[in-house]
């Protein structure tokens, strides 16, 4: 699937459910996009973990609720908060990852 | 314009996804109480309203002494097998301790997978937003007091109130 983002019109890869299939077509603009789409709005905590998740992608860590607990940046109660309904599957959307594996 | 909107209703209907989940678990082994969480904390995960409500044996899973420290069974356990894959022979598990290594072993290997220990796991679920109900039954039987359960426990209440809290037509009950 193709998505367009921005008003510079973007064309990026989707997966069916909205996942970005190459992290590297990521940018700031289109984490804004996809969040709002969700019902989040972006503060730099977001973007903290969103960065710390691509990070863990990049190397190609498989990524549970419990580590990003454990990160030093939010607790899991933070974590919640910050993307509530969704702690693990919206941040890894809107950091443009894949679509988490982990059960936990 | 308006007949689509009339469509995206009517296919949200028909999706019907499920909103809340209510989960009993009555039995107080390893995997008995992991399959409870696993599945409790899966559902917070996906936004799902969760109610978890520990009974009988599964109050092992929620009382600070005995939830860190559950043992799987070594006898009477078809589906257990030495690593390699050979059957484990029912003598050798009713032999002293070994009850405990193996519990141990597995306990180890879950934590290679990030599963957390059960009160860390407990922790994780009312992070968020889901609750742990002891049943008093259960409590009463078993002379248990408030203290000696989890603080993540909300509340020690009857099945009559934890059916009350397994309202609504998109709500499953689930017994581990």
């Amino acid at each position: 699937m193709i998505k367009t983002f921005g008003e510079a019109q973007v064309e990026v890869k989707v997966s069916e459910d909205g996942y970005l299939e190459d992290m590297s077509q990521w940018n700031e603009e289109i984490a804004h996009e996809i969040a709002s789409e969700i019902g989040i709005e972006l503060t730099d905590k977001h973007f903290e973990v969103i960065n710390y998740l691509r990070e863990k992608a990049a190397a190609k860590e498989a990524l549970t609720i419990r580590k990003v607990g454990k990160s030093g940046i939010v607790n899991i109660k933070e974590l919640y908060k910050l993307f509530p309904k969704g702690p693990l599957k919206f941040s890894s959307k809107i950091a443009g990852i894949p679509k988490p594996t982990s059960c936990i | 314009m308006e007949t689509q909107e009339v469509k995206t209703k009517k296919e949200v209907i028909e999706k019907k996804p499920l909103e809340k989940v209510c989960i009993i678990c009555a039995k107080g082994s390893l995997e008995d109480v992991y399959a409870t969480l696993v599945m409790a904390n899966g559902a917070v995960m996906e936004g799902i309203e969760t109610n978890v409500f520990f009974t009988f044996f599964g109050l092992d899973g929620i009382t600070k002494k005995q939830m860190n420290h559950l043992h799987t069974a070594t006898t009477g356990n078809p589906a257990m097998r030495i690593p390699g894959g050979l059957p484990f022979p029912t003598m050798l598990g009713g032999l002293p301790g070994v009850e405990t290594a193996v519990s141990g072993m597995m306990r180890k290997q879950m934590e290679e997978l990030d599963m957390p220990p059960v009160d860390e796991f407990l922790e994780m679920i009312t992070a968020g937003g889901g609750k742990i109900y002891a049943c008093k039954l259960a409590v009463d039987m078993f002379k248990l007091e408030k203290q000696d359960l989890s603080d993540e426990v909300e509340d020690i209440i009857t099945i009559g109130e934890f059916y009350e809290l397994c309202d609504g037509d998109r709500t499953q009950i689930i017994f581990t």
